[in-house]
């Protein structure tokens, strides 16, 4: 995937994106929460 | 680079932080205001200051080049501070650190567990481990700045510390916490512009995204054999499982900075600068998206210089022997020999803005423990607070000048320093401070006697083994050499290469468990005052 060779490094980009997607909606769902 | 470019740009930059400061300073009336900047921060404003704050000269220039040693494995650490850094940290920990702060009239970190456990001596003792081992990590993000700026000018790095470090000096003891969150947000956007240039420039430059990969991968059989002795299989794959390289991509440098952001100073008292949840809540959408900008390009484009200092024949080898096994040089080199030299002066921007913004933040957590938590909290000094206050960052930014100038004749080559001091007080907090934070914020049943006997297990064991067991620090510290003659206690052994925090922190976490069966509880009137209004 996106020319990397290696299983754990393809696994990461998976989770950098995750976990931006994961803030970003957070804020989004919480904006006018608490 | 053309120096009156430069002069200009760098003019007008800090005249803008220098507007800013002024605007803090006058903002500034009260204890709380230069403590905690009044409590009444914008969530974007906290956001920015909090990601340039945690992402220094250290994150682009020490684990950049870091990346460019042990490649795209390091990227675990951008989604640890993602994860942990930015998510946990916000709307786990963010959320009841703000309003048990509140609760207590806590204005610093010290402060904070000091009244949690009703305990002057943790106040005090928090404070002085902050104020000591503060400049470590002040050093190395000096030595990130000074680097880039000798590489820049082709001057010496100890004149291009001292400039440094006499910019950054004259700026920090100005206002308070205001003053230093302004100028953060202003610094942290010129951050996401610089670094978000150095991306797209990186992978144009190489070919686009997918080529630049594939090229990268197929350079495994470059990889020197000393270091793939060591289980190094190229720039494009992680280490196999107990290789030296694993233990040391793992355990120091992705565990040490990954679960270390928690238990921050510097951070944690921006939670308390907030005036209400809904704002963290909207400080996490723009925080994940920033770290990923900063950590996340700097370990790709470190992993990618790779492909341009092999593939140029001005150079024609890998980044680390480019730079001439300097580690910290990979970035400053790769920065101003790949990319256009009008970037040159836009990225010296974006590192002095990452540098100062960090820089101030540590200077202010280590002058406040000196003022507030030692001096007027625990020895119960009279008066001349703010006074303490400056000699204490006075005395924080000699002691990591000093340092900055004599760590890189302390190491032997090749040796990262930059990310090796950053990952040692990232680690150094977790052991000392981490299981007592969360138990104070999570548990009402914790008593002092917990929280006192998890962070003196957790710093003893953490000195021991950076003294004694890790070769890494203890090879260069020379004590464990002068008592027993040998490098390490475990020379030869897989435990040369587990970083101390693998060991102090669960033993700081059962240590605190295992001592709350012992000692008083506190009053329920005082755990009912901590926990009001959080469920």
């Amino acid at each position: 995937m996106l020319g990397l060779g290696d299983f754990w490094i393809s696994l990461v980009f998976v989770l950098m994106i995750a976990s931006v997607a994961l803030c970003i909606a957070y804020g989004i769902a919480r904006w006018n929460k608490d | 680079m053309n120096m009156i470019v430069f002069t200009t740009v760098v003019l007008l930059y800090l005249l803008v932080v220098v507007y800013l400061g002024y605007r803090g300073y006058r903002e500034t009336k009260t204890a709380a205001d230069y403590l905690v900047a009044g409590r009444d921060i914008h969530p974007l404003v906290m956001s920015l200051s909090y990601g340039s704050t945690f992402i220094s000269t250290s994150a682009i220039v020490g684990f950049g080049g870091a990346a460019a040693v042990f490649g795209m494995g390091l990227l675990y650490l951008t989604f640890l501070n993602i994860f942990f850094g930015i998510f946990i940290a916000f709307v786990f920990f963010g959320k009841r650190t703000r309003r048990m702060g509140l609760n207590m009239n806590a204005h610093t970190f010290p402060e904070f567990l000091g009244n949690r456990f009703d305990s002057r001596f943790l106040q005090g003792a928090s404070g002085l481990l902050i104020f000591i081992f503060m400049p470590l990590y002040a050093a190395v993000v000096l030595m990130g700045g000074a680097q880039f700026v000798a590489q820049a000018f082709a001057i010496p790095y100890n004149t291009a510390l001292f400039f440094f470090t006499a910019i950054i000096g004259v700026y920090v003891i100005m206002g308070g916490l205001k003053g230093v969150m302004y100028t953060d947000a202003f610094q942290g956007f010129l951050m996401l512009l610089g670094m978000t240039f150095l991306l797209v420039f990186t992978y144009v430059k190489l070919g686009g995204v997918i080529e630049a990969h594939r090229t990268l991968t197929a350079m495994k059989d470059l990889v020197p054999p000393p270091l793939a002795a060591k289980g190094h299989n190229g720039w494009t794959s992680f280490p196999p499982f107990g290789t030296e390289n694993w233990w040391v991509l793992v355990t120091s440098i992705i565990l040490g900075v990954g679960i270390g952001v928690l238990a921050q100073p510097q951070l944690v008292v921006r939670f308390m600068t907030v005036k209400s949840d809904r704002d963290l809540n909207r400080a996490v959408l723009a925080g994940g998206f920033f770290i990923f900008m900063m950590t996340g390009v700097a370990f790709i484009v470190g992993a990618l210089s790779n492909v341009y200092f092999v593939n140029n024949p001005a150079f024609g080898k890998i980044a680390l022997l480019a730079a001439g096994k300097n580690v910290d040089n990979i970035i400053p080199l790769y920065i101003t020999s790949a990319l256009p030299h009008w970037f040159t002066a836009v990225f010296m921007i974006t590192l002095l803005a990452a540098a100062m913004s960090t820089l101030s933040s540590q200077f202010h957590v280590a002058g406040t423990a000196a003022g507030r938590d030692v001096w007027e909290k625990c020895i119960k000094g009279k008066g001349g607070t703010i006074l303490i206050t400056k000699v204490g960052i006075l005395v924080s930014i000699v002691a990591a000048f000093l340092l900055a100038w004599v760590l890189p004749a302390f190491f032997e080559e090749g040796t990262a320093i930059i990310a090796r001091g950053t990952a040692i007080f990232f680690g150094l907090c977790a052991t000392a401070f981490l299981p007592m934070f969360i138990g104070s914020l999570y548990s009402r049943s914790i008593n002092r006697t917990a929280a006192i006997s998890g962070f003196l297990a957790g710093f003893l064991v953490a000195l021991f083994m950076t003294l004694f067991i890790h070769t890494k620090e203890s090879a260069p510290l020379l004590l464990c050499n002068a008592l027993f003659g040998k490098a390490s206690l475990a020379l030869g052994s897989k435990w040369e290469f587990v970083d101390p925090l693998v060991v102090a922190l669960p033993v700081s976490a059962l240590t605190t468990l295992l001592a709350n069966n012992f000692g008083k509880r506190l009053p329920p009137k005082h755990v009912e005052n901590c926990f009001d209004g959080i469920r």
